[in-house]
């Protein structure tokens, strides 16, 4: 373990990526929050298995669903076939709030608000993805994008007669009445978990084509007015 | 000056109330009659039904019982799917408050507002929405006229000429030669020709594995065109041939009595021959005035009212809107559009701006599903493309897969919002 970290530090020397460094985190605190939040569940290194949730050595980089021999959830899968691809950007997404990129995940964690110690948790992470030196210095060591959902954007009341008209665009897909063949269902989803998930998309985090065109027109306003729409739908 | 500003406030309010409110007054509810019970029609009925909560009187004119989509019927044809599951019945129309009649509209009268149905009814309307799909144009291609369709179908109405269709592909002899004449552009369902195409491939690679299969066509690139080529080439390979205009596929002409078509003056015998021919808006359309001389009825960007009639809305295939294609899918999106702008116009309600979209999928092979989508809005010309994507060619079993059930989902889906 302690051989592996020296190995990562030579590297990040090495690439004079110093600075960058800094912005992942703190690995020896990330290991402490992972043996208290996540080793029930998930174990990382050379020798780990599945247990409760998928082996966590070799994650950034991989297809989200991607290890053959763990049966995900559905949403989890259809992530996966979406392109999802475990990022330091999406990995902070998803451990931020699991439901909220994942809709159906069964990962039973309500999410980590705070972004230090997520930083801290991937940088201990990242230490046992299979071949780091591989992963584009830019993606796992930039800056982490401004995901994190401005509050006066969650903040905004929606317009549930707004939301209905604007929801009949998404009736063409998702049924009014839940039912979930092909297509996930919206009905019934909670404003907030709602409101992120549609920015996701807007941004490109989420990876659906057709979902990412059609967030992308919708104002903040909308998405707002949508969410309050859905999640008052009997 | 206060005065009068004040006056002329309270003016405006009253005549505005007058406009916007007229059963307030005692008068009937405003009538609302719709031609065509497809995709456009019928959803527009139910959302004018359920969100007028009453106070609009809506009919819904179609010439079926029992309503056939042409959407997913190529699907059928491959064997995905079996003929029923294409059929929908009204109850749930009905059920939502519309008046349902099984019948065929002859003739409209703008002037009186009223509409004629073949069994002699004659119905009064404030305004109408007129969404019969297409017609084909006669003589669009040489040799072939509707009286033909039972020797070389054109299944692009669905209903017995798909099941037709199906039947003749089956009893190709061994080795025969399946010709699609492909229609010239606009037309229904984009992609749909070369979808079907990929189905008659697929039926055929079952039971008849050295069947040819000829395309003609007068178009020099068509919808999802490296999609299906790369499909083909990986599913059919060496079955299918495009005969493009450069090689004589513009200019085709069609025997029916011998079962040949003639490329560049040489005819060769066929043993099917799918002719989908050139298309214009639905009979009514221009029986009501509101087509102009391309066929297609233009209509207001804003709220598909059309502009040559300001009681007439016309959806889906028939109307001329700018950058969406004729499809289920738009023609469902722009029902909503002019449901909410007539209940605006009838009853006072806030009408919201117009938000229009499409997703096209099509299948090539057994869960390799592929898609093309944009969404629109108006501007003040047409109804404009603002964003748009395509699957990728090279696209791994997975995704082909996921997009396949997704098109599942979305047929289930827009049938829902469409008859209940």
């Amino acid at each position: 373990m302690a051989a592996r970290r020296a190995f990562l530090a030579l590297i990040l020397a090495v690439a004079g990526a110093s600075a960058a460094a800094e912005e992942i985190g703190d690995a020896v605190r990330g290991e402490g929050l992972f043996q208290r939040q996540c080793l029930a569940c998930h174990k990382v290194g050379p020798t780990a298995k599945n247990g409760v949730g998928p082996r966590l050595n070799g994650i950034f980089g991989r297809r989200a669903g991607g290890l053959a021999d763990f049966k995900y959830s559905k949403s989890m899968a259809r992530m996966g076939t979406d392109g999802l691809v475990w990022t330091l950007e999406t990995l902070d997404a998803y451990i931020e709030n699991p439901k909220a990129l994942v809709s159906g995940t069964r990962m039973n964690y309500r999410g980590m608000a705070d972004g230090q110690a997520r930083a801290d948790l991937l940088a201990f992470l990242r230490e046992w993805s299979d071949r780091p030196q591989n992963i584009p210095e830019a993606e796992p060591t930039a800056r982490r994008s401004t995901h994190d959902l401005d509050p006066a954007i969650l903040a905004i009341r929606g317009d549930p007669a707004y939301g209905e008209y604007l929801a009949s665009e998404c009736q063409t897909c998702h049924r009014r009445d839940g039912a979930d063949e092909g297509i996930p269902s919206i009905t019934n989803w909670p404003e907030a978990d709602f409101v992120v998930a549609m920015h996701g998309y807007k941004r490109g985090l989420r990876p659906h084509p057709v979902m990412q065109m059609m967030a992308g027109r919708l104002s903040d306003d909308e998405i707002a007015a949508l969410a309050a729409y859905f999640a008052t739908l009997e | 000056m206060i005065l009068n500003r004040r006056h002329f406030i309270g003016t405006g309010l009253v005549a505005g109330g007058l406009l916007a409110a007229p059963m307030v007054l005692g008068q009937a509810k405003p009538k609302v009659v719709v031609i065509g019970g497809g995709a456009g029609g019928a959803t527009a009925a139910r959302y004018l039904a359920r969100d007028g909560a009453g106070a609009l009187d809506v009919t819904l004119v179609e010439a079926n019982p029992v309503y056939t989509t042409c959407f997913f019927s190529n699907l059928y044809i491959g064997g995905f799917r079996d003929f029923e599951s294409l059929q929908h019945g009204y109850d749930k129309v009905t059920a939502g408050g519309v008046t349902v009649i099984t019948d065929t509209a002859t003739a409209v009268d703008p002037a009186a507002r009223t509409v004629t149905l073949a069994g002699g009814q004659v119905l009064d309307y404030d305004r109408l929405i007129l969404s019969p799909g297409i017609d084909f144009r006669e003589g669009s291609v040489p040799g072939w006229s509707l009286a033909d369709a039972e020797v070389m179908p054109h299944a692009w109405k669905a209903g017995p000429q798909t099941r037709l269709l199906k039947s003749m592909v089956e009893a190709m002899p061994e080795g025969g030669t399946f010709a699609m004449v492909a229609p010239p552009n606009p037309y229904r369902c984009p992609p749909g020709p070369y979808e079907r195409i990929s189905m008659v491939a697929h039926l055929l690679k079952q039971t008849n594995p050295t069947a040819k299969i000829l395309i003609l066509d007068p178009k020099d690139k068509y919808s999802k065109q490296a999609l299906f080529e790369e499909g083909w080439g990986k599913h059919y390979d060496g079955m299918i041939d495009w005969i493009g205009p450069e090689f004589g596929g513009g200019a085709v002409e069609v025997r029916p009595d011998t079962m040949e078509v003639v490329i560049e003056g040489e005819a060769q015998k066929v043993d099917c021959c799918n002719v989908i021919p050139g298309q214009m808006a639905g009979q009514i359309a221009a029986i009501a005035g509101v087509t102009d001389e391309t066929g297609w009825a233009p209509v207001d960007p804003g709220s598909m009212k059309a502009k040559l009639d300001e009681n007439i809305f016309v959806l889906g295939d028939s109307s001329a809107q700018g950058d969406m294609p004729k499809s289920a899918f738009s023609a469902n999106s722009q029902a909503k559009v002019a449901a909410m702008a007539i209940r605006g116009e009838l009853t006072g309600s806030k009408v919201f701006p117009a938000k229009y979209s499409n997703t096209c999928w099509s299948l090539i092979a057994p869960e390799d599903g592929v898609k093309v989508g944009a969404s629109y809005e108006p501007t003040a010309e047409k109804i404009a493309s603002v964003a748009s994507f395509i699957s990728d060619t090279g696209e791994d079993a997975a995704l082909r897969k996921a997009t396949y059930e997704e098109s599942l989902g979305w047929y289930s889906g827009i049938t829902a919002d469409i008859f209940g």
